[in-house]
């Protein structure tokens, strides 16, 4: 790396060096028994330059091949954007615990295990469900140089378990699954399938809903398939910088209900979506975006800070091996005060939906999102009655989150990139078949 | 080293080793993207990468190794032969396969890659210019990218192909705002690796451009059950997502109730009805000549004459249902193994033209161009970018964008009339796992879809 950046550093007036070493294992489950074990590892280097002040910007995975690195950046720094930023000088670093030494001593026989526990529990209860599971473990190094002399580097474990049942009758196709990660082992498989089994029991019995507005609650499932990709776009500062963001000059504005609070965190510890600093260098920090509805900030990276004449916010990114662009680390949602029972005692004639397929398809920018309606239940009465299907969710998240009931009294997390509580929406269009 | 250098070694290793079965793939790759977020060059580089994967089959278990870097291949080999025998607990069983030792070189005259990045960005400098000179366009966005792959596939059973193809993927955006509203139209093209044919798009693009201002004051679809007519780009996503997922065996092989709900023979849609994946196809973006297996390409009917007749296989899909493999075992890059994917997927022409198509239509929907779709197998969701209401046969207003929904096992049956004009689009990508884009292209005549569910106000 050094190497690299010596000579990058001959032919530029700035140069930085990000590289990425992984190694992970997987055991693969399907039709309710293992199937795949595999093991991936990958290295990988990216060079950015600022040449006669453009940005340069070349990637390889031949560590060797140093000079064909540096003349692939130099060649498109001809063509490249103006560089309006610095990069890092040397910097501390908030210590974030990402890294645990017993992921190497975790064999594959426990992995496996966890998969089999899992798919026992899941085909125990469901009899005819086939299922489809996945744990893995990983590690991860990353080491970031420039020519300021700044220097990042550090180590992060992951480890995951996911199941994904589907369960047919007739032409009836039901799916269910639920995961969940850490930088930690887990060695635990209960929670998962539990969540699974009850979405089992919730979906045994069919119910129809008419073609009107209806209340609605968002699992944190169904939070993250319908309403969160647009905010994740709407709080990019580049959407912002470019004027396309629905809320980019509402800045200190109440734009939310006032029951909604919403950050960036990269800082939690052992959540695989935390790191020391950002892909550029910059010191992880905890970004408020919405408080008590206003909107407080939006998402930087070095050069749209820059652009926009404010300061990194520490989501300098690299998610498709690209230049840094902003992007959110993991979004927090705080809970409210009302728990699930309670939302649906509320609730006459209504839905709740764990998974709207499509919903991210349509007007992103805008937030109008419409989707079928994949896992979803009937509430009738205070009750969840049963399973809806052949329908569809439209609703504009803004609208949506403009006039919240209640926030669940319970946050969890939906990937590694979203924690939130269920969130309780008092009318949306539902569009039915027959 | 050469990845055929490499891999010449390799032969000789996976000979030693005691599996059921064992093939590698080395891959060699360059790529160079351009993006443009609003006037401004967001983004410009190249990128090579070299990697490879072992994979090995043991008593039905697979083991798989990738890796980019290329030292202590015998120690990967091992691993995932030990790997294999670890997951393995029954017979293996694979269809047989023919040793293929063969060369195929890339089709075009002319390496994208290698087209200079000034050309590339003048092309692209135009289309933005175009986008921006239209009134009440807020930004652009544009992203192109290009690559120029060679792949070396070997295998115990005496495989050797060496194949090498590029791609050409183009993206463009336009996005209009007012008072605090945001609508945007987007394009997508793509080629096996012709630049020509991503040039000259000048006229496509100020027209979507003038699109998404259009939108703006257009109003939002009431939700409900429409008659639909479908464009040949969205037919194309529809017949990916609604019926080709599904035609795909891995999700078949080993469920039985799926492999009941799919009995060759059974009837999914009218005696009009011709669906077909075919990789044999020259010149487009899902064409290979060889799969990830090592298996020739084939044109496969999935349905015809409304009736299913067929469905897409790797050796393993094609061994456990007892029918014949049909090469389309795909990964998307030497870190995934291969998997059951589509090729050119599209519903063949009829003869029903588009004028007639809409004339006893009182009052329904003509969706065109494409967002994005998805699939549950059962149910599927795609998104068109433009739509307009048909009234009393005639295409009225404009609409905003709208998402339909179906259920497959339905949807296909109320298809009621084909047209005559078969197009493929090739600026799609089609997700499966991780493994995504993938490169495919889709197609289809016209069609129109009765009693379709369309979301909205």
């Amino acid at each position: 790396m050094e190497n690299i950046l010596a000579q990058a550093a001959k032919v530029a007036e700035e140069a930085e060096v990000f590289a990425v070493a992984s190694e992970e294992t997987q055991a693969q489950f399907e039709a309710n028994r293992l199937k795949y074990l595999q093991t991936k590892q990958q290295t990988s280097v990216a060079l950015r330059i600022v040449r006669q002040g453009k940005i340069g910007y070349a990637t390889t995975t031949e560590l060797d091949d140093r000079q064909n690195l540096v003349n692939n950046a130099v060649e498109t720094a001809q063509f490249g954007m103006q560089a309006k930023f610095q990069l890092p000088a040397p910097s501390s670093y908030p210590q974030v615990k990402i890294f645990d030494s017993k992921m190497e001593s975790v064999s594959t026989e426990e992995m496996i295990k966890l998969g089999e526990e899992l798919i026992t529990a899941v085909t125990g209860h469901t009899q005819g469900i086939i299922c489809e599971a996945e744990v893995a473990k990983g590690v991860i190094s990353v080491r970031i140089m420039n020519s300021r002399g700044g220097q990042a580097q550090y180590r992060k474990s992951f480890f995951s378990l996911g199941i994904e049942g589907n369960l047919v009758s007739g032409t009836d196709m039901l799916f269910v699954g639920e995961s969940e990660s850490s930088c930690r082992p887990l060695s635990e498989s209960r929670a998962v399938a539990e969540v699974v089994l009850q979405q089992l029991e919730l979906a045994k019995n069919r119910a129809s809903v008419p073609s009107r507005s209806l209340p609605v609650i968002f699992t944190p499932h169904g939070v993250a398939s319908a309403l969160i990709m647009p905010l994740m776009t709407a709080f990019n500062g580049k959407t912002v910088l470019e004027g396309a963001s629905p809320i980019g000059n509402r800045l200190g504005q109440l734009v939310f209900d006032q029951k909604l609070w919403l950050w960036d965190d990269p800082t939690i510890v052992y959540r695989p979506s935390s790191r020391p600093c950002d892909d550029e260098g910059i010191p992880s920090q905890r970004t408020p975006l919405v408080e008590g509805g206003t909107v407080t900030n939006f998402l930087y990276d070095l050069q749209t800070a820059a652009l926009a004449h404010t300061r990194s916010t520490s989501n300098g990114g690299r998610s498709h091996g690209g230049l840094p662009a902003p992007t959110p680390s993991a979004f927090i949602i705080a809970p409210g005060k009302a728990t699930f029972a309670e939302m649906v005692q509320d609730i006459k004639e209504g839905l709740v939906i764990e998974q709207l397929m499509g919903a991210g398809q349509g007007n992103i920018l805008g937030g109008d999102f419409s989707g079928n309606v994949l896992l979803g239940y009937k509430v009738e009465s205070g009750k969840i009655v049963g399973r809806v299907k052949d329908s569809m969710v439209s609703g504009n998240v803004y609208q949506v989150l403009k006039e919240i009931m209640a926030l669940g009294s319970e946050s969890k997390w939906v990937g590694s990139f979203l924690q939130t509580p269920h969130i309780y929406c008092p009318s949306l269009s539902v569009a039915s078949k027959g | 080293m050469t990845v055929e250098a490499v891999a010449q070694e390799l032969t000789e290793v996976i000979k030693r080793h005691d599996a059921d079965y064992i093939e590698a793939r080395l891959e060699e790759s360059q790529t160079s993207h351009i993006a443009y977020r609003g006037r401004e060059l967001e983004s410009i580089g190249r990128a090579t990468a070299v990697g490879g994967n072992v994979r090995a089959l043991v008593r039905g278990g697979w083991g798989f190794v990738s890796f980019n870097n290329l030292d202590a291949l015998p120690g990967r080999v091992e691993l995932a032969v030990k790997q294999a025998k670890f997951a393995g607990s029954e017979a293996s069983k694979l269809a047989p396969a023919e040793p293929v030792v063969d060369i195929v070189s890339a089709e075009v005259s002319k390496n994208p890659v290698t087209i200079p990045l000034e050309t590339k960005k003048q092309m692209l400098d135009e289309y933005n210019e175009i986008i921006w000179r239209t009134p009440e366009i807020q930004t652009s966005i544009i992203g192109y990218g290009d690559s120029s792959k060679k792949t070396v596939f070997l295998s115990s059973s005496g495989s050797y192909i060496v194949q090498e193809r590029t791609d050409i993927i183009l993206r463009l955006a336009a996005v209009a705002t007012r008072d605090g509203d945001v609508q945007q139209v987007g394009l997508s093209v793509g080629s096996r690796g012709d630049f020509n044919l991503i040039q000259g798009l000048h006229q496509q693009v100020a027209q979507m451009s003038r699109h998404a201002v259009e939108l703006l004051s257009a109003p939002q679809a009431k939700g409900g059950e429409y008659t639909v007519v479908l464009d040949p780009v969205l037919a194309g996503v529809f017949v990916h997502e609604a019926f080709g997922h599904l035609s795909e065996s891995d999700f078949v092989y080993e469920n039985d109730r799926v492999r009941q709900l799919m009995t060759l023979g059974k009837q999914f849609g009218s005696e009009q009805l011709n669906i077909v994946d075919a990789a044999t196809v020259p010149g487009l973006r899902g064409s290979y000549k060889y799969d990830d297996e090592g298996m020739p390409a084939t044109k496969t009917y999935l349905i015809r004459e409304g009736k299913l007749v067929g469905r897409l296989h790797s050796r393993e899909t094609a061994a456990k249902m007892k029918e014949k493999p049909t090469g389309n075992a795909r990964a998307i890059n030497y870190r995934y193994p291969p998997i059951v994917r589509m090729t050119n997927t599209y519903i063949e022409p009829g003869s029903v033209s588009f004028a007639d198509m809409i004339s006893d239509i009182k009052e329904g929907i003509y969706a065109k161009n494409w967002y994005g779709g998805t699939t549950s197998m059962e149910m599927f969701t795609f998104s068109a970018g433009e739509a307009y209401m048909i009234r009393n046969g005639k295409i009225a207003e404009a609409l905003r964008p709208v998402v339909l929904t179906g259920n497959v096992f339905t949807t296909l049956k109320n298809i009621d009339a084909i047209g005559n004009d078969l197009e493929m689009n090739q600026g799609g990508g089609c997700g499966k796992g991780e493994q995504v884009p993938l490169p495919v292209s889709n197609g289809s005549p016209h069609i129109r879809i009765r009693h379709c569910l369309v979301g909205g106000r």
